[in-house]
C-alpha cells in the first residue's frame, strides 16, 4: 500500500478523466431521491462529469431504487466501505465506529440494506474500483472513499491538519485528495494551493440543521482549481415515506426532516459533534 | 545450545499520533495502579522543556502525523502547558491525558477558548477510576474524587466536554457505564464518553495489593504479530511516544530501557518489538491509549 513507511509504493491508477468542470458527490445511503436531485442540478451548472465517492446504501430505504438510479446515469465511480461489504455479503458494514450505539444502528442500517440488495446489484458493488485519478484544469486529483490509504479513515475538517494534507498529497502525487465517508463536506488548502476536499454525502443532511444536502463542483476556468460546495434540496418526504413504510428507525427519519444527525454521532470529533445539535 | 528466536517485529505503517510525555513522570499524585509508577518524587523522566516539544512536534510533522496526545505524569503541572497546547494546536488536533485537579477557573476558560478557536480539535480525557469518592480515592488518592469532578464541572462549562478514562482493574469497583454516565452528566456533561483502560501489569500495578504480574502465558505469538491486521490493531503500528529520555514504541513501556528505539523521532521510524507482556493487553483488548 501507498504511504506505509519504508515500503516500496505501487503504482497508480490510469488518468480516467481530464476536465474543465466536474462535480463530485459521495454517501447515496439509498437516497434516490437526494441523487437524482444533485446529478441535475451538477448537470446544469455544466459540469462535463459527475462523479460518485462510494457507499450507495445504508440508513435509508429501497436500496435497490438508488443502484438503479446510480446504473442508469452511468456515472463513474469509487467503492466505499458500503459497497465492498454488501457486494462481497460481508457480516457489517466495516464503517469503522468504535461506539456501541453508533455500532447499534449502523448494523440496523446494514441488516436493511443487505438484505435488500438484489444480487446483481452487489455484483455491481462488488467490482467497483477502489480508487480513480482524474485531470482538472491541468491539476491531478486522487479520488477515494475514506482516505487513499484506507477506505474507513475518517477525514474531518478538525482532524486532518494541514501538514497531513501535504503529507498525502506527496505521497499520491496528487494537487488535491478527493474524499467523503465522514458525511460533512469541508475543504483545506495550502498556500500552493494543494489540498484535502470531502465532497460530503447525499444521503443525509450534513448535521447543520438544514435539509438539503451537499455536493462540491470543481471548476479551473480561473486558472486555479475552485471548490464550490452546493446545497441541493430534494423531495425528503418521498424518502421519510419510504422509511416509515420500511419500519426504519424513527431515528434514521429524524434526521432527514430537522438536518440534525440523531445517530453515528460519537464517530465525529469534539469540535465537530459541538456544532451539532445531539 | 541455540540462539533464542528474533523479537516478532511490528512494522510502524505511518504515524497517526505522536504522544509527547511533556512532564515525565512527574505527577500531582501516586495512583496505586500507575503501570508507569509516576508520583510527585518521581524523575525517571523529567519535564521536556518547551523547546524539546516543539522540535518532537515539527518532527511529527515531518513524518505525517495526523494528532498529537500530551501525557504525563501529569501534563497541567507543566509550567508552559499553555504555550505547549498552543504550539500543537498550531500545528495538528490535540488530546491531553489528565486528572484535570490543578484545571481552575481560568484555565477552563483558556482551553474552552481554544476548543472554539484554534484550527484543529481539542480533547481532553480525564482520568477517574469510580463513580464514588470511596471507589476512586481508594486507587488515586484521598481528595481527588472531589477536585476531579470539580474541573470536570468546569471543563463543561466552557463546552469542553472531556472523556471519562476508567480503568478496569481487579479487586476495584469503578461503577458500571450507566452509573458513570449519570456521574458526568449530573457534572454539566451533555453527551458523556466513557474510554475503559485495561490493566497493564506492570510499575505500580503489579505491586498493588489486589492486581497481579502477567503470567507466562501472557505473550504474543508470532502467528499474531505477523497477522495482516496487527498493525492496525496494535498501537505502535501507527504511533510512537517522545520522552525526555528518547523515543518508544508506545506511553506503555517507557520504563523499559530495552524498548528505546533513539533520541529523536526519525530514529524511531521503524518496525519494533511486539514481546513484552504488555503488548498482550494492548492485542487481547484491542486497546489504543488514543481511539
Amino acid at each position: 500500500m501507498r504511504g506505509v513507511i519504508g515500503a516500496p509504493p505501487p503504482p497508480l491508477p490510469e488518468l480516467a478523466g481530464d476536465y474543465g468542470r466536474v462535480a463530485v458527490f459521495g454517501g447515496a445511503y439509498n437516497n434516490w431521491a437526494a441523487v437524482t436531485a444533485v446529478v441535475a442540478d451538477a448537470r446544469r451548472r455544466g459540469a462535463e462529469a459527475v462523479w460518485f465517492l462510494g457507499d450507495v446504501g445504508g440508513f435509508g430505504p429501497l436500496p435497490d431504487r438508488t443502484c438503479e438510479v446510480l446504473r442508469e446515469l452511468d456515472l463513474p465511480v469509487v467503492q466505499g466501505n458500503y459497497d465492498d461489504s454488501v457486494g462481497n455479503d460481508a457480516h457489517d458494514c466495516a464503517c469503522g465506529y468504535t461506539d456501541p450505539r453508533d455500532n447499534h444502528y449502523a448494523q440496523i442500517s446494514y441488516d436493511y440494506t443487505l438484505a435488500h440488495t438484489h444480487r446483481d446489484h452487489k455484483r455491481w458493488l462488488a467490482a467497483m474500483p477502489t480508487e480513480a485519478r482524474i485531470r482538472v484544469g491541468g491539476k491531478t486529483l486522487h479520488l477515494c472513499h475514506g482516505s487513499p490509504r484506507r477506505v474507513n479513515e475518517f477525514l474531518w475538517e478538525s482532524t486532518t491538519p494541514a501538514g497531513f494534507v501535504g503529507h498525502l498529497c506527496d505521497q499520491w502525487e496528487a494537487h488535491a485528495i478527493l474524499c467523503t465517508h465522514t458525511g460533512i463536506h469541508w475543504e483545506r488548502r495550502l498556500t500552493d494551493g494543494r489540498g484535502v476536499i470531502n465532497v460530503g454525502a447525499v444521503g443525509r443532511p450534513a448535521n447543520d440543521g438544514r435539509r438539503e444536502v451537499w455536493y462540491a463542483l470543481l471548476d479551473a476556468s480561473t486558472g486555479r482549481l475552485d471548490t464550490t460546495f452546493v446545497p441541493v434540496a430534494y423531495d425528503w418526504e418521498a424518502v421519510v415515506a419510504a422509511m416509515r413504510a420500511e419500519g426504519l428507525p424513527e431515528a434514521f427519519v429524524e434526521t432527514l426532516a430537522t438536518g440534525w444527525w440523531t445517530t453515528c454521532l460519537e464517530a465525529l470529533p469534539a469540535r465537530e459533534r459541538h456544532h451539532g445539535r445531539h | 545450545m541455540t540462539a533464542a528466536p528474533p523479537s516478532p517485529q511490528l512494522p510502524l505503517l505511518w504515524l497517526d499520533t505522536l504522544w509527547v510525555q511533556v512532564t515525565g513522570t512527574v505527577c500531582n499524585i501516586a495512583c496505586k495502579h500507575c503501570f508507569i509508577s509516576c508520583g510527585p518524587k518521581v524523575t525517571t523522566h523529567q519535564i521536556m522543556p518547551l523547546g524539546d516539544v516543539v522540535q518532537a512536534l515539527d518532527d511529527g510533522i515531518a513524518a505525517g502525523m495526523r494528532s498529537v496526545w500530551y501525557t504525563g505524569g501529569e501534563p497541567f503541572l507543566h509550567p508552559q502547558i499553555l504555550s505547549l497546547v498552543d504550539a500543537a494546536l498550531a500545528r495538528a488536533p490535540l488530546g491531553i491525558l489528565t486528572n484535570a485537579m490543578l484545571i481552575d477557573d481560568d484555565m477552563a476558560a483558556e482551553l474552552g477558548e481554544r476548543f472554539r478557536t484554534a484550527p484543529y480539535n481539542l480533547e481532553l480525557r480525564v482520568s477517574l477510576d469510580g463513580c464514588t469518592e470511596a471507589a476512586n480515592d481508594h486507587v488515586r488518592g484521598r481528595g481527588v474524587f472531589a477536585q476531579t469532578t470539580a474541573a470536570i464541572r468546569r471543563l463543561a462549562r466552557e463546552g469542553l466536554e472531556p472523556v471519562l478514562a476508567v480503568s478496569i482493574l481487579d479487586g476495584t469497583d469503578a461503577g458500571d457505564r450507566q452509573a458513570l454516565v449519570d456521574l458526568v452528566r449530573d457534572l454539566g456533561v451533555r453527551r458523556p464518553r466513557i474510554k475503559w483502560i485495561p490493566a497493564f501489569r506492570i510499575g505500580r500495578e503489579e505491586r498493588r495489593r489486589g492486581g497481579r504480574a502477567y503470567q507466562s502465558w501472557e505473550q504474543l505469538t508470532a502467528e499474531e504479530v505477523t497477522a495482516p491486521d496487527a498493525p492496525h490493531r496494535l498501537q505502535c503500528g501507527t504511533s510512537r511516544m517522545v520522552t525526555s529520555q528518547g523515543v518508544f514504541p508506545c506511553p506503555i513501556l517507557i520504563n523499559e530501557p530495552d524498548r528505546r528505539m533513539g533520541d529523536r523521532l526519525a530514529d524511531a521510524l521503524r518496525p519494533c518489538a511486539v514481546d513484552h507482556k504488555a503488548c498482550y493487553t494492548c492485542w487481547v483488548e484491542a486497546f489504543s491509549c488514543a481511539v
